[in-house]
């Protein structure tokens, strides 16, 4: 296999501003706060930073800060810049800054995603409950008429059709919700923190079925940046370099929440394989995964996707978290994930993938050495296969 | 449901108005292409098998089977009162196909994978909005 591309980068720095459930603070605070800190930890400085890339960029959902605000207000000098939500999910921020980087348009680029989402109250994605639905994309007028404006609905219905052909059940997703809050009692910054049993899992109220309250991530205050750098400088980061060794980006069937292809898997299924495409490493090489948890389903079906385990054997493979947790054959959201640490929509599964490459996580998995992280639901989804060192 | 229908904030995008008003007739319809024949949804400008604009509303049985469904619990709409199921029904004339919907005229705890279902009209302002009831084939 000649070098993927993507080999040319590194991350060399990372950080986040505080998070909370409301801090009624502005995303741009937020966002300030966080890359002064990751700036900071990647031994640079603001006049060393040449790119900007960020997810969804300006007017996007759940609020935040656009690129253009966050360049005006630190007065950046740059040489690129992005921000878009019609990408490979919320990491394709980060995937274009390799690119942008292995390509030489710019040295340093700063990666971010803020979310305000608790401070607003925002209302979910699809918009519900205000006005019409003017300026909607065509795919959604054919959903949100039924009631369904959050993507726990849509969600929901993915996750029964999994239970009706595989026989997954609602305690196998319930080890997802119960790990992550275990983890999550670790982490400082995490919302949700108290211990929750399997009967306090099923005993909450229901969402959308099968989907409870806590198969539902948390929405909160937050900002997560990474500093991409070109590798050359991995000798000089200060804090240690984290190396992407591959990139997953594919979407080869229709970008549809509703229609896609396979009622039993969404977009990860091909950012994934896209991912083992690109690299001589497998599955089998995995020291943690830190999986999209948006919805609990969600990160069964990544492991799916994955190939941790079969298509359809998620439910089995996670059952009494075991195999999951930090002493685990795939230690999975040791940071609590999106549904005990708060939605910082895929950013935090980034952060706490170079905290474990680096050894400083607050769950520390032993001898970590290759982080998968996947971030997406629906047709959002993308991936990233970071390694400590070069592999 | 409450009284009258709930709100369904329908507000079609241009190859789409059509979907909406065909039940006027009692007929569902979906956009089908002259050339090839293909059903497609959501309608476009362009069919994206064959790329022909003879595009033009085909009616269809109406008659399909739940290919997954949730009970929705919560509010998230003022005046769309849970509990309610929002289905994708697969319908009879092309599997590959996915019409979003609710199902009505049984109980939410009722509805299956795999239920025969069959579409009705909800009469809502100026709009037909498509909805399915269980199909009873005995």
């Amino acid at each position: 296999m000649t070098e993927p591309l993507e080999r040319q980068a590194i991350i060399s720095g990372a950080a986040q501003s505080d998070i909370g459930r409301r801090l009624y603070r502005s995303g741009l605070d937020l966002t300030v706060e966080a890359s002064l800190r990751a700036i900071e930890d990647a031994g640079l400085t603001v006049d060393d930073i040449d790119g900007i890339s960020t997810y969804p960029g300006m007017g996007g959902p759940f609020g935040g800060c656009s690129g253009a605000e966050l360049h005006d207000t630190l007065r950046f000098s740059l040489n690129w810049r992005d921000g878009a939500a019609e990408t490979s999910g919320q990491l394709g921020a980060v995937h274009k800054a390799v690119l942008a980087v292995a390509a030489g348009l710019a040295r340093h680029v700063l990666v971010f995603r803020t979310v305000v989402e608790g401070s607003r109250g925002a209302v979910r994605a699809g918009g519900g409950g205000g006005g019409g639905m003017g300026g909607m994309p065509p795919a959604f007028q054919y959903l949100i008429p039924y009631g369904v404006t959050s993507a726990a609905n849509w969600i929901a219905c993915y996750a029964q059709r999994h239970m009706h052909e595989y026989g997954t059940t609602r305690e196998q997703l319930g080890a997802i919700a119960i790990n992550a809050r275990t983890n999550a009692a670790s982490n400082p910054k995490a919302i949700y923190t108290d211990p929750m049993s399997m009967e306090d899992y099923l005993g909450i109220r229901t969402i959308s079925d099968p989907f409870g309250l806590y198969d539902c991530d948390v929405p909160c205050d937050g900002s997560t940046v990474v500093i991409v750098s070109h590798r050359d400088y991995a000798p000089d980061a200060p804090n240690g370099a984290v190396h992407v060794n591959a990139m997953g980006t594919a979407l080869r069937h229709r970008p549809s929440w509703d229609q896609f292809d396979d009622l039993t898997t969404m977009a990860m299924r091909d950012s994934a394989s896209s991912m083992w495409e690109r690299t001589e490493l497998t599955a089998a090489d995995v020291d943690t995964a830190q999986l999209y948890d948006g919805f609990s389903w969600l990160a069964m079906v990544w492991i799916e996707a994955l190939g941790f385990c079969g298509k359809g054997e998620g439910g089995p493979f996670v059952e009494g978290g075991a195999r999951i947790a930090p002493d685990g054959e795939l230690p999975l959201n040791t940071w609590g994930g999106q549904l005990s640490g708060g939605r910082l929509h895929g950013f935090g599964f980034l952060y706490e993938g170079v905290m474990q490459l680096r050894g400083t996580a607050d769950v520390q998995v032993s001898d970590c050495e290759v982080a998968a992280i996947g971030a997406g639901g629906g047709p959002e989804s993308g991936c990233l296969l970071l390694t400590k060192g070069i592999r | 449901m409450t009284d009258g229908p709930p709100p369904r904030f329908i507000s079609p995008h241009a190859e789409g108005e059509f979907y909406w008003t065909a039940g006027a007739d009692g007929s569902l319809r979906l956009q089908r292409c002259g050339a090839c024949g293909r059903y497609i949804h959501p309608p476009g400008p362009v069919c994206p098998y064959c790329h022909s604009r003879d595009l033009n509303p085909g009616p269809v049985s109406g008659k399909g089977t739940v290919a997954t469904f949730t009970i929705n619990r919560k509010e998230w709409i003022p005046g769309f009162e849970p509990p309610y199921v929002f289905a994708l029904v697969e319908l009879d004339e092309d599997p590959t196909i996915r019409i979003g919907t609710n199902i009505v005229g049984c109980a939410v705890e009722d509805v299956a994978i795999g239920m025969r279902v069959e579409v009705e009209f909800e009469e809502n302002g100026e709009w037909f909005v498509p909805l399915f009831h269980p199909l009873d084939e005995s």
